[in-house]
């Protein structure tokens, strides 16, 4: 994934930091909570809610399960509509692909739609390298282009800047990348997205070349999708000449009628709308209408590894609608930039250790970044069970075991800074088969329990820095139930 | 060895613990969701799609076949446009009543010249009651997709009610996924601003919808 984010500091440290920012919690509060009522208002419209989240989860199930044979049917579908199909093992190859693509049309500028996808492999970046300058074109990752700043929401990458800032940004930046701001632009949201139209008009209209992902593929038809609100990806899709789109191997659908139940389900928990504004489907290419060349770079990255794990596929279920974020406790407080990857919030916690492997310290301390509240799990429009994987990813920092990197088996040692939690299941493991010395330390136990202090010791003393000691009872349970034959007569 | 071969054979691997499953996949899918919500005459079928349209900022007209091109006229004039975009099918009557100037939609115009137009009419594929969704598809009376994303005021014509379905899933029975499909529900907006909806970004800032129907009872 991206090289912005090497190096990132574990979660705890990140997420220190981010809550002690009352700006950054007060935005975030006030986005999060205005789409959370929405969008239950949304889905509460569609009676058959669960019926269409429980068909969505076995449509992508299903895909997954048969995804060598659906990628294939999906080449020929897109060839055969005149497209062209490349594959892309990780980013670096998906990078250099795009990269000779745009060198081919003679171009040293694109307009690119909002796309998770080309940020995963930071093409920006490698685009960069080669001389050619990427211009964002959704309005939020304008926003985080021209801040030099590094997305926070999957849908909002922007959401941790409040309308201020925007004005701020925009005025201070927009010249050094084209049309400048307004000289008297106020912090009005009408006011910002009038600027950004501005700004953005004469790079659509010249642009030779535009780069999108897609939200979905449909392998029977060779049929992509891209749904979206401002209409930027509209002219980044029907405007240039040539058309690349870098897609993970994971957005492919059967067939045409699968639509039926993501077209539903998908805006109304991302922003939460019955409908958004804009969505496009193309099939190939068109004669004289829309770009002349259409290259589809069909991106793994980590996912067949994550695919291997038979817990932690469901995470290639996701849609990016980014509903978990929304709800969730931990992402309110902390932001999206403590999770150190473009991915962030509870489908992040998941996705970045699986995508990534768990080898950084951030990446072995994502699936630690949740309460196990289960809100995301609850309003996941495919059902993944973020939970689940949690808990499963966390086993396998801890336990170590076997893991697919790369497409290569291999066996993960176990990470080193759980020695101490360990070394604690070690010994109870021992103790609980050993029910004489398991009497004897409950026994010693209660006896001194006076003497016992209010927070561990030693690689303890975090754990019990936020939470109190449960307080050791005068008598082990065992000994009172032989005492009083199990509370018979009342005793007590 | 091509990525090709790579990417496929990790797919294969990864799924090893995987049995085989040999069930056609419309066999394997039980659709038991709803083919569309609620039980609606044709009439409410299209008032609701007049609701979720305006809803969402378009603005909705109804009219008459025999009043289109009065209704068509004003809407432009009190626009202001002299200029209208036409797809190549249109109905010529459409636009007997305006004096805008036309702007033929052709494979050479380029995107600053379609810039200068000020709006766009055209027929859609289906409409979308449930979403207050219209669909285009390239047909002549639509155009290229691009003449209605650049100027900034775009009139659509719905026939009423034979392009109007209830739902997302009747909406795409309908469809060719071959042709080039836009679905629009209302003028383009954003939520980047602090999660709050924003009309008017880049596509057309105004959207007009007109349902005209055949029968005398349509309002003007």
């Amino acid at each position: 994934m991206s090289g912005t984010y090497l190096g990132m500091p574990a979660f705890p440290k990140a997420a220190h930091e981010a809550v002690r920012n009352e700006t950054l919690r007060g935005n975030l509060r006030h986005a999060t909570h205005t789409i959370r009522a929405k969008r239950a208002t949304a889905v509460a419209e569609v009676s058959d809610w669960a019926l269409l989240r429980e068909a969505g989860k076995r449509i992508k199930d299903h895909t997954l399960r048969h995804l060598d044979r659906y990628l294939v049917q999906l080449e020929e579908s897109v060839t055969a509509a005149g497209g062209t199909v490349h594959w892309a093992a990780d980013a670096g190859e998906a990078n250099r692909i795009v990269a000779e693509l745009v060198k081919a049309t003679g171009e040293s500028e694109v307009v690119k739609v909002k796309s998770m996808a080309t940020q995963e492999i930071g093409l920006n970046e490698a685009l960069e390298a080669e001389g050619i300058r990427a211009y964002e074109t959704d309005l939020a990752e304008l926003i985080v282009q021209l801040g030099k700043d590094r997305p926070s929401h999957i849908l909002v990458p922007a959401i941790h800047r409040n309308r201020g800032e925007i004005r701020d940004i925009f005025r201070s930046e927009m010249s050094e990348w084209g049309r400048p701001a307004p000289e008297d632009l106020t912090d009005t949201p009408a006011e910002l997205a009038e600027a950004a139209r501005l700004h953005l008009r004469e790079k659509f209209l010249r642009a030779k070349v535009g780069i999108s992902g897609a939200n979905f593929m449909i392998a029977e038809t060779g049929t992509l999708v891209v749904v979206e609100s401002e209409g930027n990806g509209r002219m980044c899709l029907t405007l240039p000449e040539t058309l690349i789109s870098v897609v993970g191997i994971e957005k492919i659908l059967p067939t045409w009628r699968d639509l039926e139940v993501f077209l539903q389900t998908l805006p109304r928990s991302s922003t939460a709308e019955r409908m958004n504004p804009y969505t496009s489907m193309w099939t190939g290419t068109t004669d004289e209408d829309g770009p002349r060349n259409f290259h589809l770079v069909l991106l793994d990255n980590g996912r067949t590894d994550t695919l291997a794990d038979e817990v932690g596929r469901q995470a290639l279920r996701c849609i990016r609608c980014s509903a978990c974020l929304n709800v969730c406790p931990v992402y309110e407080r902390a932001g999206g930039h403590a999770y150190g990857s473009v991915y962030p919030g509870p489908i992040g916690a998941i996705l970045s250790p699986q995508l990534r492997g768990t080898g950084s310290e951030i990446d072995a301390s994502l699936p630690y970044a949740s309460s196990l509240c289960g809100a995301c799990y609850e309003v996941c429009p495919v059902a993944i069970d973020i939970p689940e994987v949690l808990v499963h990813l966390r086993e396998r920092i801890v336990e170590g075991g076997p893991a697919t990197r790369e497409g290569n088996k291999v066996v993960l040692k176990p990470a080193k800074g759980h020695a101490a939690e360990r070394a604690a299941m070690r010994a109870a493991r021992w103790a609980f088969s050993h029910p004489g010395a398991l009497r004897t330390g409950q026994r010693m136990a209660s006896r001194t329990r006076r003497l016992h202090p209010r927070t561990l010791p030693g690689p303890g003393k975090a754990w019990s820095g936020s939470r109190d000691l449960p307080t050791v009872p005068a008598e082990p349970f065992r000994d009172w139930w032989q005492r009083t034959g199990g509370g018979k007569g009342g005793a007590k | 060895m091509s990525g090709r071969d790579r990417i496929l054979g990790r797919v294969r691997r990864a799924l090893a613990d995987v049995p085989p499953d040999e069930v056609p996949y419309e066999q394997a899918l039980q659709r038991d969701y709803l083919r569309e919500h609620g039980a609606r005459s044709v009439e409410e079928t299209v008032e609701l799609l007049a609701e979720n349209l305006a809803d969402y900022r378009a603005i909705v007209h109804r009219t008459t076949s025999k009043e289109l091109a009065d209704v068509i006229g004003r809407l432009l004039s009190e626009r202001g446009s002299k200029s209208v975009l036409v797809p190549s099918g249109l109905d010529a009557e459409w636009l007997g009543r305006t004096d805008a100037g036309r702007a033929d939609d052709r494979a050479e115009s380029t995107p600053a010249e379609l810039d200068r137009v000020e709006s766009v009419v055209t027929g859609c594929a289906v409409a979308v009651a449930e979403t207050g969704t219209i669909v285009l598809d390239g047909s002549p009376d639509q155009g290229r997709r691009r003449i209605t994303l650049v100027p900034d005021h775009h009139i659509c014509v719905v026939r009423v009610p034979e392009q109007v379905v209830s739902s997302v899933p009747q909406a795409l029975e309908r469809l060719d996924p071959a042709r080039p499909l836009t679905w629009i529900s209302g003028p383009s907006a954003t939520s980047d601003i602090e999660l709050d909806r924003v009309e008017g970004v880049h596509g057309p800032r105004t959207l007009e919808v007109i349902l005209v129907s055949d029968s005398s009872e349509g309002r003007g």
